[in-house]
């Protein structure tokens, strides 16, 4: 993948996330230096850059929970020859999906017209909003995933490992230790 | 009051937590539903967790959390039976009962359910109604118990022929033809003598019938070996494998034989204590079985003291399951002998050293034992000189789907498919599921091969299909079970067999792609060899023979994209689109972007 000229480009969002997995990117301390070395960051909350362009990776953390997650989502699918499930809520939907099996109704309700303190009570409806999905949805439901990374969030050593092996033009193998919780 | 009842139904069961199934099914019987004040007494009354007896009532299909119908309709759901026309008496009882499926009517009178394969797929469609098997449903026979339910008519009181449920024997071979004298076989134990007779079942190769073929003989000196306070003798009369009824034919017909074989099981390991576990839905015939129980008693063919030699002591006692498949896997079905949920062991150790309560048990099938009596008193020769050189004897098929004839056929080992299509009168036969939907299904192309342990397997079940069928359909019908009935203990099964449900589905529904194919096979691997025991393990084989046998199946099925999503996006928008009043064009989505 990589060639001594052009450096790789890393595309990195956070859908229905807490932004948990882009911390624990962070986390690889020093060796994102390393990384500079051979890649650079198109879309991403580090660069602000607002669509993604052609990227050689595209890190996904969160699920799907509204309108605007798909369109990101497809974006990224359309960009990126590599597209990765980073973490527990872009593979299963995690914890914003613990609302799945309450109605939507019920969620809005509960936040907007019932909820203590709430002033003005309405379901925001501005079209501004993206509008909400009856459920969260992990994203390879919606469009195609190449790799999972699982963990909550996965380990910098995780996530170095994984982006290493695809610089290095292996097929990424995590073990043991890297995904092993208890 | 009610403590009072919970109290003595607890008193009749010894207030023995190993009793626990036994004595919800009782509370069940006597109060309609098991609420939460009952399964707390319970559980205090008992000693034991009350999160065991939540856990144990959630696990088992026939104990309700929740009030149910003082009638309670389950249509089996099994292939046959939907193929019989399952869905229109669905349609027919909800329509004509004023009720919809899993919803207890009004008036608390009446409520409607599917459940698995019930064991009458020669007859079906099938329903248990509160528990009772009712086969060969039609309209007149729907119409006739909705006006029994309307009317108030106790079940007992119901027409007779209501419960007809012929046997159907087609083929009777070896262990069919004729029945063995009771006692007959004990007469042979004690004048051959008990090595001499475990040496004779060894001859005869008999392999166990419940579908793994385990030598019996070596079963059953291992267990006779394993030196401890007691051993048992367990029945597995739990079969739930779709299309199985074989066993339930043996017990109508062949209980005593069975009783006989257990009981010859018991002086060669040294058991005292036998259990029959009857799956729950052949409640009907626990009455009959224990009726004959007692003649054997009173013949000293059981109880203290058999056939007058001192010490010989031997006593069975029927235990009734609730509608779990698990508990058809020998150390699951000890779990639930144990009052437990019905999760598989970690195995080894093996029931022979470690079984029902930790000790040595033998756990045979119903067929098995009835074989084993005849060998003990006829001599191997008679078994062994049919059959091949690997799977001696014959075996029981329950034969049913479209063919004319079914019911059940006895075939020495080595029959071949075609041959028995034939004989059942099937006609433009597109596939044959062997061994039930964790079996073997086989196209046209391998009708020569033959019923055996080394070539195709079974534990009895035999379905067949014809040109009408969709063989995918079949297998969603198959992995849908297989997503209900497991346990849930290991996340492989748990997880896989519902998205190997719901890719199937997506399949069958017409939306899905290539990746979905690609999707299934990987499953499929996953599945098969990460589960804990067998039912993860075979759950994939409906799926991975019709990608196998029917490829081109599935590519006629799913478009020409690489992917589509899993939902329907603009469906998933529809709810926040009403309570938001919002109808702009971002209150909208694409199913694909392109």
């Amino acid at each position: 993948m990589t060639t001594s000229t052009a450096k790789i480009n890393i595309a990195t969002t956070s859908l229905a996330g807490c932004f948990g997995c882009h911390m624990s990117l962070l986390d690889i301390d020093e060796r994102i230096q390393d990384l500079a070395e051979v890649a650079v960051f198109d879309r991403s909350p580090f660069t602000d850059i607002k669509h993604c362009n052609q990227s050689d990776i595209g890190l996904i953390e969160g699920g799907v929970c509204n309108a605007e997650n798909v369109h990101v989502l497809r974006e990224f699918r359309k960009q990126c020859n590599i597209l990765i499930a980073v973490g527990a809520c872009a593979i299963n939907g995690g914890i914003p999906a613990l609302r799945n099996n309450i109605p939507l109704k019920e969620c809005l309700e509960e936040s907007y017209i019932d909820g203590l303190g709430v002033v003005n009570p309405q379901i925001p409806n501005d079209p501004e909003l993206p509008l909400i999905l009856d459920k969260v949805y992990p994203i390879h439901e919606i469009v195609k995933i190449d790799y999972s990374l699982p963990g909550c969030p996965p380990s910098a050593d995780a996530i170095c490992a994984f982006i290493t092996d695809l610089l290095a033009g292996r097929e990424p193998t995590l073990p043991d230790e890297l995904i092993h919780y208890d | 009051m009610i403590e009072t009842t919970i109290k003595s139904i607890i008193h009749h069961h010894a207030s023995d937590p190993t009793r626990l199934l036994d004595i919800l099914l009782d509370l069940q019987n006597q109060f309609g539903y098991l609420s939460a004040e009952t399964i707390t007494q319970t559980a205090d009354l008992l000693d034991i967790p009350v999160t065991r007896v939540q856990g144990v009532v959630a696990f088992y299909n026939f104990l309700y959390a929740k009030p149910v119908g003082r009638y309670r309709i389950l249509l089996s759901n099994c292939i046959i039976d939907t193929m019989h026309g399952a869905l229109a008496v669905m349609d027919q009882f909800c329509q004509q009962l004023g009720i919809k499926p899993d919803q207890l009517r009004s008036d608390g009178k009446v409520s409607i359910a599917e459940t698995s394969c019930s064991g009458f797929c020669d007859q079906g469609p099938a329903a248990l109604i509160n528990g009772v098997a009712i086969a060969s449903l039609n309209s007149q026979r729907i119409a006739s118990i909705v006006n029994l339910i309307e009317n108030d008519t106790p079940l007992k009181d119901w027409p007779a022929e209501l419960f007809q449920r012929p046997d159907n024997i087609q083929l009777p071979g070896y262990l069919l033809k004729q029945a063995i004298t009771p006692g007959s076989a004990i007469s042979s134990l004690l004048s051959r003598g008990t090595q001499a007779t475990l040496d004779e079942i060894e001859q005869s190769a008999l392999r166990g019938c419940g579908g793994a073929g385990f030598p019996t003989a070596s079963k059953w000196r291992y267990c006779r070996d394993a030196e401890a306070r007691q051993h048992y003798v367990v029945c597995n009369a739990d079969e739930g494998e779709p299309g199985t009824f074989k066993d339930r034919v043996l017990l109508n017909q062949f209980a005593d034989q069975m009783f006989e074989g257990m009981t010859i099981c018991a002086r060669i390991i040294g058991a005292r204590q036998g259990f029959v576990y009857l799956r729950g839905e052949y409640l009907y015939l626990k009455d009959k079985l224990q009726q004959i129980i007692d003649e054997r008693t009173a013949n000293h063919w059981l109880g203290n003291d058999i056939a007058g030699v001192t010490g010989f002591d031997f006593e069975i006692k029927i235990r009734l399951g609730a509608g779990a498949y698990i508990c058809g896997e020998e150390s699951a079905l000890l779990e639930s002998l144990e009052g437990k949920r019905g999760i598989p062991r970690i195995r080894p150790p093996f029931p022979v050293t470690h079984g029902y309560l930790n000790q040595p048990t033998v756990v045979n099938n119903v067929e098995t034992f009835a074989t084993a009596a005849k060998i003990a008193l006829e001599g191997s020769q008679p078994f062994n000189q049919q059959g091949t050189a690997n799977s001696p004897g014959s075996r029981l098929l329950s034969v049913a789907g479209d063919c004319t004839h079914p019911g059940i056929y006895e075939y020495p080992f080595g029959t071949r498919i075609d041959q028995i299509l034939d004989d059942c009168r099937a006609e433009n036969t597109l596939c044959v599921q062997i061994g039930g939907p964790s079996g073997t299904m086989i196209a046209e192309a391998d009708f020569h091969r033959h019923i055996s342990f080394e070539d195709l397997p079974t534990g009895g079940s035999f379905i067949v299909f014809n040109g009408t069928r969709d063989p995918l359909e079949i297998a969603g019908n198959f992995v849908a079970f297989f997503a209900h009935e497991n346990c849930g203990f290991c996340t492989p099964c748990r997880v896989g067999t519902t998205l190997m449900k719901n890719t199937l589905s997506k399949i069958n529904s017409g939306s899905g792609s290539q990746d979905d194919i690609a999707e299934l096979h990987q499953l499929c691997e996953l599945i098969s060899k990460n589960s804990h025991c067998g039912l993860g393990q075979t759950a994939p084989n409906p799926v991975m023979d019709t990608l196998a046998c029917f490829a081109e199946r599935y590519q006629a099925k799913v478009n020409n994209r690489t992917f589509t999503p899993d939902i329907d996006l603009e469906a998933a928008l529809q709810e926040a689109r009403q309570l938001t009043g919002r109808d702009d064009p971002a209150a909208h989505l694409d199913q694909f972007n392109e």
